[in-house]
């Protein structure tokens, strides 16, 4: 199901998931987790994994560093097959890989500065060196003026920036982040989100992002996993999934559902409208009324600039003539604008 | 309205003495309740079927031991360990023989303590302590410890006023200190006003080791500022 073609080159993947499959044993029975998933990620990659709460994703992240052994299936970190590895040599490679949380999880009773020096002080990197690495850090995740704050000092941002900080310390290849916006408001998830790409950038950490939210998708990833009920439904990059999901629950991430849909009339037939790049700076709403003589009522729209280009959705009632919605498909068509009928879909 | 009997016991240095007796049984003791109830508490944190490295039975022996030396009531557990006092002190009476079984009566309730402290660390931090590679021992002693100093500090005062609360108790079997001031005095002689003077010495002194604890707890608390 995976397929590289959308990378540059056929590197190796930093992270291969093999068949893995993860079976939690409760009182209740037999839990599936995961099942059967096969993923690569490529070095230099940010990977998102989404899915509704309880699909699995946080504990296929959890399967990455192994805090979660798999029942069955392989993780290869660069080729090695972590759930192979003794118990040293795993706490060995968990070094190489970087992790992140929704909760922060900082050391509470540990300044910033000794909460990022705290990864090298396990890995038994000495005194001095580490608080010039952690000292370094800081200033990279720009708190450098609050090194000797204790976590209760700091915002939710800034405990997040901490956390990024003390990830990095030991020069991970990988950095998973598991929900590591959730807790925080669009304006902080935003510059949180801008500092993963530049230390994806700057230092080609390859990222894994675990989240319920499309715009962190939107903003960061390269490619993503659409994960539904412990399986994987649709990879891709993010443009294709946005542009044309082809599963039921991408579908369900990607639009507006919940309290703003009953809103929207049912029994009418919906257009979707999706912009991808130059389009969505053409009046095409306008220049569509105005082509075809017909009147559309916009019931949602969702327009934005990612990655240096524009994307966005529209949905539009249809007006009940067939021929006037011939003439609106028509018009897309001729304009290269992807649009579907969202009819059968059901809000 | 002073007694001779207390004037007495002033002048004959025996209260005094009886405080320092006291002092000298509670902080021995709750040193030696430490060395044998901390470690045993952090072995039933981490051998939790939660913890860092889950051993189902030992931690459920270790769980039934600790049970049972609780529920034997103190002066109970000073009697039946007599022998045993007499075999490591030479002797069952006074503040030293006393020691024994307040140490072996307390260092069960200590790893409950401990063990209580130490499951109040959030579990994500120790899930990102995990994500580094952290090995079970670093766990221990890089994060459970520090990151539940303040309810261990907490725990210690509570420990401390229960130690001096049983060797109050081993008055009744000789164990020295105020306790056996105030049996003799109070109890076997119907004097009251001994009596009460010494629970009022109890009284203080148990405000005093939990007022230090918990003003200890606050002051090297990060969490609350």
């Amino acid at each position: 199901m995976l397929q590289n073609t959308t990378e540059p080159g056929a590197e190796k993947p930093i992270i291969e998931l093999q068949g893995l499959c993860k079976t939690f044993r409760t009182k209740a029975g037999e839990v599936r987790a995961l099942e059967n998933i096969d993923l690569a990620i490529q070095p230099g990659e940010i990977f998102g994994v989404i899915g509704l709460s309880g699909a699995g994703k946080s504990t296929l992240v959890r399967c990455i560093n192994c805090l979660e052994a798999p029942t069955a299936g392989k993780v290869l970190l660069e080729g090695r097959d972590l759930v192979k590895l003794s118990k040293k040599e795993l706490l060995e490679a968990r070094r190489s890989i970087g992790m992140i949380f929704q909760g922060f999880h900082l050391l509470e009773q540990r300044t910033a500065l000794k909460n990022v020096c705290f990864p090298l002080e396990i890995a038994g990197v000495k005194h001095e060196e580490a608080e010039a690495r952690a000292k370094e850090l800081l200033e990279l995740v720009g708190l450098a003026d609050r090194m000797e704050s204790y976590p209760s000092q700091l915002s939710g941002g800034q405990k997040q920036r901490v956390a990024i900080a003390r990830a990095l310390a030991t020069n991970p290849k990988v950095l998973l982040c598991d929900e590591a916006t959730s807790a925080l408001d669009p304006n902080t998830t935003r510059s949180i989100l801008a500092l993963l790409k530049s230390v994806n950038q700057q230092f080609g950490v390859t990222i894994v992002v675990i989240t319920h939210e499309m715009k962190v998708i939107e903003q960061i990833c390269h490619r993503v996993a659409v994960i539904d009920q412990s399986r994987i439904v649709e990879l891709g990059t993010v443009q294709e999934v946005f542009i044309r999901p082809k599963s039921a629950i991408a579908r369900e991430l990607i639009l507006p559902t919940g309290g703003q849909s009953k809103e929207i009339p049912l029994g009418r037939r919906c257009l979707r409208i999706v912009f991808d790049g130059n389009s969505s700076f053409e009046p095409v709403i306008s220049g569509l009324t105005l082509a075809c003589g017909v009147l559309v009522n916009i019931l949602f729209a969702d327009t934005k600039d990612i990655d240096g280009r524009a994307f966005g959705q529209m949905l539009i009632q249809l007006p009940d003539d067939d021929g006037a919605i011939e003439s609106i498909q028509a018009y897309l068509d001729e304009h290269g604008i992807y649009h579907k009928e969202e009819g059968e879909y059901d809000f | 309205m002073i007694s001779d009997v207390l004037r007495n016991l002033f002048t004959s240095g025996e209260l005094v003495s009886g405080i320092g007796e006291t002092f000298y049984m509670v902080c021995l003791a709750t040193l030696f309740a430490y060395v044998i109830g901390l470690p045993l508490g952090l072995l039933l944190v981490t051998t939790d079927k939660k913890g860092v490295r889950p051993m189902p039975v030992l931690n459920t022996v270790l769980g039934i031991v600790v049970n049972i030396l609780r529920s034997i009531p103190f002066l109970i557990l000073a009697v039946m360990l007599i022998p045993f006092t007499r075999a490591i002190v030479g002797t069952s009476i006074g503040s030293t023989a006393t020691i024994v079984p307040l140490v072996i009566g307390s260092a069960p309730f200590v790893a409950r303590m401990v063990e209580s402290s130490a499951k109040e660390v959030d579990p994500g931090i120790i899930e990102a302590a995990q994500s580094m590679g952290a090995s079970t021992g670093q766990i221990i002693f890089k994060v459970l410890l520090p990151e539940a100093k303040p309810s261990l500090v907490v725990g210690a005062a509570i420990t401390i006023t229960t130690i001096l609360g049983y060797s109050a108790m081993a008055g009744f079997v000789g164990g020295g200190g105020l306790g056996t001031i105030a049996v003799s005095y109070g109890y076997n002689r119907y004097q009251t006003d001994i009596m009460l003077l010494t629970v009022a010495l109890l009284v203080v002194i148990v405000q005093l080791f939990q007022e230090i604890g918990m003003r200890l707890a606050k002051r090297i608390d990060r969490r609350i500022h």
